[in-house]
């Protein structure tokens, strides 16, 4: 009887045998072969049985403190950081909004090709101008909640990091209403909005946990250059814009009588 | 500030994120990777090196090299498979140099401790005990650990990749730059030398068998 090889025996042990029922029916006549076969069970098992220290449930924060000051900061291809969840989420905000704007346009029909343009171009401003609105509210509310903030008697840590990835949030939306405006040559909005990102940017970079000093002097950079107020200012005036943009419902009725008639 | 192992800012994060986060510039994403992967890659460094102080330089340095070449992981099969092949093949570098470095030591000419001559690759037959002496397990796992030392770096790394850790043919033979028919072999070979060498416990008495013979 010819035995079957060592390797027919382990991949039959392994499972990976291409003839398992002949494997089979052959260790049940051959006793040498099943004889080997228990021999490679007893030595693989013996192998599994070998212990292993257990590194401690902290190994991976040990082996961390270890390499980390080794590891050199990896610069970031300008591409790689716009696929970053939060900043998608701001992207696509801003995308969505412009699509929004432009669909908006697109499908605001008029019976007279000129009106029909400055319209567009109307209910595009109003959508930018709603959205800038609201990221100068939040900025307002971030720069508020800093700026009344008090430590409590006798705390000497301040913990910063819910604020400051706000503040980051803030930053990308920022920089892309910012770059708009000055597409569109409001300088004035362009300014306020550099201002904005520079204290943001101030914020999002503070350490994650601060001493009441170090934050009264944050606290202090926003106020010194009163970008609560120009926040404020900017905001009211985006209102205004849009409540004066707004169509009176006597202008829109009357497009509508015009449009019937057509 | 501490945060969970598996967050960064507090965020639940995978591993294909942490990855691509660290790539963006956020160093500390590549700390939930090291976290998450240690201890395994641990386990495998210490059946490798057989010793904990060398699975642990194995361990730092896998996770160094994983992060100087991570731009180059575009999204392999998945970043703790990475990792592990990056630590089989710096232990099997490490082994190989400490052999060397130990059969230097010990060649004709150059005394072993005792002051007499030693053939590396007759440690484990002649140091075998007889059958009586290695009754208890504990003997059994100190033969099986020499046994383990006495194989050469690529049939340790075949032997504790394929039957510790579960590892495909064709994984092992990454790591030890040959083809699967190759690495099959080396994986046979390994574990007939360790056979032959736990033959008084496994009881046969015979050495082990060559392949394919009649009887």
């Amino acid at each position: 009887m010819k035995h079957r090889t060592e390797e027919e025996l382990m991949a039959y042990r392994d499972g990976e045998s291409r003839d398992r029922a002949g494997v089979a029916a052959h260790l049940e006549e051959c006793p040498e072969c099943a004889r080997q076969l228990k021999q490679i069970e007893a030595v693989l098992s013996t192998l599994n049985a070998l212990p292993v220290p257990e590194p401690g449930e902290d190994y991976g924060q040990r082996v961390w403190r270890q390499i980390a000051p080794r590891l050199p900061e990896k610069k970031a291809k300008w591409w790689e950081g716009l696929f970053l969840p939060r900043r998608m989420v701001a992207l696509g905000t801003v995308a969505a909004l412009v699509l929004l704007a432009f669909f908006v346009g697109r499908v605001s029909k008029s019976p007279v090709p000129d009106e029909g343009v400055a319209d567009a171009h109307q209910v595009r401003e109003r959508v930018l101008v709603v959205a800038v609105g609201e990221h100068l509210g939040r900025s307002e509310m971030i720069l508020m909640e800093l700026v009344n903030a008090r430590p409590e008697p006798g705390q000497k840590v301040m913990n910063m990091s819910s604020t400051q990835k706000r503040a980051e949030d803030l930053v990308e939306e920022n920089r892309l209403y910012r770059q708009t405006a000055l597409r569109d040559g409001d300088r004035a909005m362009a300014n306020t909005l550099e201002e904005l990102e520079r204290v943001l940017l101030d914020i999002a970079n503070s350490p994650n946990a601060v001493t009441p000093a170090q934050f009264e002097s944050l606290q202090k950079r926003i106020e010194s250059n009163g970008i609560l107020f120009k926040v404020r200012v900017v905001n009211q005036d985006l209102r205004e814009r849009e409540k004066a943009k707004k169509p009176s419902p006597d202008r829109e009725n009357a497009g509508v009588k015009e449009r019937n008639k057509a | 500030m501490r945060e969970d192992i598996d967050t960064v800012d507090g965020e639940a994060i995978s591993d294909a994120q942490a990855v691509q986060r660290t790539l963006a510039g956020h160093r500390d994403a590549y700390r939930v990777l090291v976290e998450r992967h240690s201890r395994s890659v641990f386990r495998m460094a210490y059946r490798m090196t057989g010793n904990g102080h060398d699975a642990e330089e194995v361990v730092q340095e896998a996770f160094l090299r994983a992060y100087q070449k991570l731009e180059k992981f575009a999204g392999e099969a998945n970043f703790g498979t990475w990792v592990y092949r990056i630590a089989a093949n710096y232990a099997i570098d490490r082994i190989r140099k400490q052999n060397t470095e130990k059969v230097r030591r010990q060649m004709p000419g150059n005394p072993g401790e005792d002051g007499l001559e030693v053939d590396p690759l007759s440690t484990v037959r002649d140091s075998a005990p007889s059958p009586e002496r290695l009754a208890g397990s504990a003997q059994l796992a100190a033969k099986m650990k020499e046994a383990l030392e006495a194989l050469t770096p690529a049939e340790r790394t075949a032997v504790v990749m394929r039957h510790w850790e579960g590892c495909a043919i064709e994984e092992i033979a990454a790591v030890l730059k040959s083809n699967s028919n190759a690495t099959k072999n080396t994986v046979f070979r390994a574990v007939g030398k360790l056979r032959k060498a736990l033959e008084p416990f496994t009881g046969s008495g015979q050495a082990a068998r060559s392949v394919g013979n009649e009887s």
